[in-house]
């Protein structure tokens, strides 16, 4: 490598870290900042201590949590029945797991509106009637693009029919194929779906709050008109989190990969 | 031909083994059939290898058996036992297949217990069997290491190991050899021969390369179009072909010109004896390379093309004077003063000769 391209690496370095980081900084400045001079932690602790605020970050992790679990269990099994069993249908699933991403959001809430009265009416029955944990539907429609692309990677990193009809003539029924075979060498796949889901979920706001709920999206934007150190504080925390989710799935995919899946090159 | 391993012997004949009947097997792919009508019996600890070219139906047939395909008709039974519709998992059956299978997340014990934890087995038995399969195809230092920081030969002899660990009624075993390079290949299935004679399980074997097959097996099963064309012991097939496909499979044969008159064929001057199913008048015969002899010889009819040498034998491929091709197998040391372009004469040695009508074999 000459001079000049470690110097213009450097530059362009530099360049994309301010770009990124600088907005970051001053956001973290400005979340600190105390009205009249001085610092302050009172905005970052209100994430936890506002009203409004702090049933909102529940409700996003709460709708995090089970829409990547309804995700995983709607596609896993799929992903790997259409492999196995249906391979003509692969494209077709495909298509309809990457359509979400061509339709606007308002399109799908004004698609949607009439539906949810009867996904409404339903919870209702299990006292969830006016919970904003009914978005969950809509965000595990949401997240498919993401995770399909994730998990089909990881599918097509490994044998398997081979792996499958292996276990199957071990002795393995479905559900042990699935659980005991497939899902530890996808293992790394079905946690990058997961992790690009949530980083979804918490940063959605466009559907939640059309459709009338309050997620933290849309108590951030609530919060921006009367308090702006705290909104600015709560949106730095939800990209914190994605940042570490982002690390930790990195971190643990390497060193899944060191010991197990690096193996499969032959 | 290389040297069979190991033979039976009689007392093998005692060992634990079951007997398994396919019956009248048809498997339909749209137009395709893949399989059409085949039958097919092994007696207890017996291996049987099918052989045939891809698209024979030989691995539809093992897929059948294994439950991993179903038949469009006709039944599978093991020890009597009809297991059509009993789903692969609950059919007892050890598989090796083609592919690595070998579970990457595994190591190389665990993926040998794998069908053993399945079966309930606590760990110390699983263990301790795990163990044992492993020392029975030699690899008893390696069980702590994972699929990917083994060769492909050590990946086969553990998926062999796997699929004897859970004792299985049958062993199924997929073209097994085909993705393993020449030598460890012939080293894998003597290897395959030793255990499957140890074990006593009966066994299928199914390859596309005929010296496998007749190296290792008990009966050979010569397949083509999803029929069985012949079924025999290796030297039984391999002297007495039963139809012209088996004999141009099994071995590089000639077809030269011959005329059959009361049970005699008159081959390159040579008075030889005709095989069951040979025609009544002209036709070709099918002479093996290694039956043919070529003598240099200023008044032969035939000349020198080629000498291929490959070691221990060279192939000498010549031209008859009606320009049939022939070829000759010979010792290196018998070809050492052939050379192209040298008129020769051959001669065909005594052995029964299958001749076939001119037009079924296209030449």
């Amino acid at each position: 490598m000459t001079r000049r391209t470690r110097a213009l690496r450097v530059v362009l370095l530099v360049l994309f870290g301010i770009f990124f980081l600088l907005p970051i900084y001053a956001s973290a400045l400005f979340s600190l900042r105390r009205p009249g001079g001085g610092h302050s932690m009172a905005a970052w602790t209100a994430i936890v201590s506002d009203d409004q605020l702090y049933p909102a970050v529940l409700v996003s992790l709460g709708l995090a949590f089970v829409s990547v679990v309804l995700m995983l269990l709607l596609l896993v099994p799929t992903m790997i029945w259409v492999r196995l069993r249906a391979p003509w249908a692969r494209r077709l699933v495909e298509f309809l797991c990457l359509l979400p991403l061509t339709i606007p959001a308002l399109v799908i809430v004004v698609g949607l509106k009439g539906v949810y009265a009867w996904v409404t009416y339903f919870l209702g029955f299990i006292g969830l009637g006016e919970s904003a944990l009914a978005l969950t539907f809509i965000y595990v429609v949401l997240t498919l693009p993401y995770a399909y692309r994730a998990l089909d990677t990881s599918l097509s990193a490994i044998d398997l029919q081979t792996l499958a009809e292996a276990a199957r003539s071990l002795g393995a029924g479905w559900t042990a194929t699935i659980t005991r075979v497939v899902v530890p060498n996808i293992w790394s796949g079905m946690l990058s779906a997961s992790f690009i889901a949530i980083a979804v979920v918490l940063g959605e706001y466009t559907i939640a709050s059309l459709m009338g709920y309050q997620n933290l999206q849309v108590v951030i934007v609530l919060l921006g008109k009367t308090d702006g150190p705290t909104s600015v504080a709560a949106s730095l925390a939800t990209i914190l989190l994605g940042f570490v989710l982002l690390l930790v799935l990195s971190l643990a995919t390497r060193g899944r990969r060191r010991h197990v899946v690096g193996g499969a090159v032959r | 031909m290389s040297q069979r391993p190991t033979e039976r012997t009689p007392s093998d004949r005692s060992r634990p083994g079951v007997s398994v009947e396919l019956t009248d097997l048809t498997r339909t792919y749209g137009q395709v059939n893949a399989l059409d009508g085949l039958t097919l019996r092994l007696e207890p600890g017996e291996l049987v290898a099918l052989l045939g070219p891809s698209g024979c139906g030989k691995t539809t047939a093992l897929r059948i058996l294994a439950g991993l395909d179903e038949a469009t008709s006709g039944t599978v039974a093991v020890d009597g036992q009809d297991l059509t519709s009993v789903p692969a998992n609950k059919r007892d059956m050890g598989m090796v297949f083609q592919a690595y299978s070998l579970f990457p997340h595994l190591t190389v014990l665990d993926n040998v217990a794998f069908g053993l934890k399945l079966r309930g087995d606590d760990r110390t038995n699983r263990h301790l069997r795990a163990a044992e399969m492993l020392e029975l195809v030699g690899l008893s230092e390696h069980s702590e290491k994972y699929a990917s920081q083994l060769s492909g030969g050590q990946q086969q002899r553990v998926a062999l190991a796997r699929a004897l660990a859970i004792r299985p009624r049958v062993l199924l075993l997929d073209e097994p050899l085909s993705a393993l390079d020449a030598k460890v290949r012939v080293q894998l299935r003597e290897e395959i021969r030793r255990v499957q004679l140890e074990v006593g399980t009966t066994t299928l074997f199914v390859t596309h390369d005929q010296e496998e097959a007749l190296a290792v097996a008990d009966r050979v099963g010569v397949m083509s179009h999803g029929r069985l064309e012949q079924i025999a012991a290796p030297a039984e097939l391999y002297a007495h072909p039963a139809t012209p496909f088996v004999a141009e499979f099994v071995g590089l044969n000639n077809k030269v010109p011959a005329v059959v008159s009361a049970g005699k064929a008159e081959v390159l001057g040579v008075q030889v004896p005709t095989l069951v199913g040979s025609v009544e008048d002209a036709g070709l015969a099918m002479v093996r390379p290694e039956s043919l002899s070529v003598r240099a010889d200023s008044e032969g009819t035939a000349s020198i093309t080629s000498v291929a040498f490959l070691g221990p034998i060279s192939r000498v491929h010549c031209t008859l004077a009606d320009q049939t091709p022939v070829i000759a197998q010979l010792t290196s040391s018998q070809a050492r003063d052939l050379a192209p372009g040298q008129r020769v004469s051959l001669e065909v040695e005594p052995a029964p000769v299958l001749v076939v009508p001119a037009a079924t074999m296209g030449a």
